[in-house]
């Protein structure tokens, strides 16, 4: 398992409330139950933890952690050229 | 075919959920209007605690004869757009009007607050911009960024430090509009504008403060929030509504860019709307020169700010922020909340009801918006209204005097 996952993996747990297992197929909206304010403040962990941005208008395409996953190591692979 | 409205299913089990019994905010019918501070609701006299009337200015005399004036002169409507038959004569005297209060070049007057943003915001960034957003602005500043269709970044309520790093991390290459709010309506706390103009100047990002809850409030002349802090100067583009302070309907925006009047042919929410009607453009002109030249409506509104504040202290509630025209008493239940509220309107007192997603941190709100014209007496029922049923419901230590 990828770095970037268990990195965000440990974000979640905080936000995880009812410890729900965490996979990449999880889901944020369905399994986790976060609502859309639970999201953003998940998003602005992110951006300072890896130091990137992450504009609102990923969020609808990111439904799993999987898919965060994959955007993080993207956005980070950017910034650094 | 499936059912539309099967999406909102959520929303409807969400709704039936909060148990309303004697009354639901959305239902509430305001069957007579005493005053700027007194209602009847459901036969009952009611003071009104949560109508964002901040100058009371809805009854004022002049601003009513002006609207009288205005309607037997140019009629009921406009029946047209800004672009096409509707700017008379009274919408570029308002604009004069309000460009003369703010000091600048420019002023565009829509039909309604929301539109103000949309129209602004939404049009002033696009696809190749990026719009850097306070995470608990309003929900026009959020429809008006999907709209533009620019690139979204939130940055963490009221903080100066977080916004420079969002604005180091966009580099100096991106065309940046920042966006944040004079008084932030839910909680009642004022953005720490020095602070956060200093960070965006020093990035080069151009700034919008929404004064919808501020103009009439703060500063000298009424102005809002950039100018109490003395950067009004700093602040390239500032928008506002007439449905607050100045007590009707309609929105503006303000600026000294020298392409600024172009909006008026790109922004499509000022085209294709109809403008505002006669009577609204005279008493919001008369309500703007008001709130300019005289203080003492803005005197009388912090005095009773500060006396619900210190007595909704005093008793014991925990408030939102520091005392300001919004105090947001919170509940920690919501079905506490839900249940208070309804008994404040049976006791004759209205104040707002506010949850998640509309407010933030997930708190249950009981808002409540002051007026200058309430009397010293109206505060001080609602707060003995405020703790004698938070004692009856155990919110508050204390017996049920």
């Amino acid at each position: 398992m990828s770095k970037t996952l268990d990195d965000i993996r440990e974000l979640i747990a905080p936000y995880n409330k009812k410890g729900v297992p965490v996979a990449p197929q999880t889901t944020f909206a369905t399994d986790l139950e976060w609502d859309s304010l639970t999201v953003m403040d998940f998003v602005a962990e992110m951006e300072d933890h890896f130091d990137i941005i992450i504009p609102l208008n990923l969020l609808p395409d990111l439904e799993t952690v999987g898919q965060v996953a994959d955007a993080v190591e993207g956005l980070v692979e950017k910034r650094n050229g | 075919m499936a059912d539309l409205f099967d999406k909102f299913d959520p929303m409807i089990k969400a709704r039936d959920a909060l148990g309303f019994e004697a009354a639901s905010p959305i239902d509430v019918v305001m069957e007579e209007i005493l005053s700027p501070t007194e209602a009847v609701i459901k036969g009952q006299r009611t003071i009104l605690a949560g109508t964002n009337n901040y100058l009371g200015l809805t009854f004022d005399p002049r601003c009513v004869r002006a609207a009288h004036e205005a309607l037997d002169a140019a009629g009921t409507g406009t029946t047209g757009s800004r672009v096409l038959n509707g700017t008379y004569s009274g919408h570029k005297a308002l604009e004069a009007a309000i460009a003369g209060l703010y000091g600048t070049e420019h002023c565009l007057v829509f039909s309604t607050g929301f539109l103000a943003n949309l129209a602004s915001i939404g049009t002033l960034a696009g696809k190749d911009d990026v719009i850097v957003i306070d995470a608990d602005s309003h929900a026009s500043i959020y429809d008006a960024c999907t709209m533009s269709g620019a690139t979204i970044v939130r940055f963490k309520h009221n903080d100066p430090d977080d916004l420079d790093k969002r604005l180091r991390r966009l580099g100096g290459d991106a065309r940046v509009l920042v966006v944040i709010e004079g008084l932030y309506s839910m909680l009642g706390d004022k953005a720490p504008m020095r602070e956060l103009v200093e960070v965006k100047n020093c990035h080069g990002a151009a700034l919008m403060v929404d004064e919808a809850h501020s103009i009439g409030v703060f500063g000298e002349t009424g102005c809002g929030v950039a100018q109490e802090a003395g950067v009004m100067d700093q602040v390239e583009f500032m928008v506002g509504t007439f449905s607050k302070s100045v007590g009707t309907i309609g929105g503006y925006c303000v600026s000294n860019h020298p392409k600024f009047e172009i909006l008026r042919l790109a922004a499509r929410p000022y085209m294709f709307t109809a403008s505002l009607p006669p009577s609204v453009v005279a008493s919001a002109l008369k309500a703007v020169e008001i709130l300019g030249s005289e203080p003492q409506h803005r005197q009388k509104l912090w005095r009773n700010a500060r006396q619900l504040h210190e007595g909704l202290s005093a008793a014991g509630f925990s408030l939102g922020a520091p005392a300001s025209p919004v105090v947001a008493v919170k509940i920690p239940e919501r079905a506490t909340a839900v249940r208070l509220w309804e008994q404040l309107l049976q006791n004759g007192v209205y104040v707002n009801l506010a949850m998640p997603p509309a407010t933030p941190q997930g708190l249950n709100l009981l808002r409540c918006s002051l007026s200058a014209a309430h009397t010293p007496e109206q505060v001080s029922t609602i707060v003995e209204t405020f703790t004698r049923l938070a004692r009856s419901n155990s919110v508050l230590a204390g017996s049920a005097a």
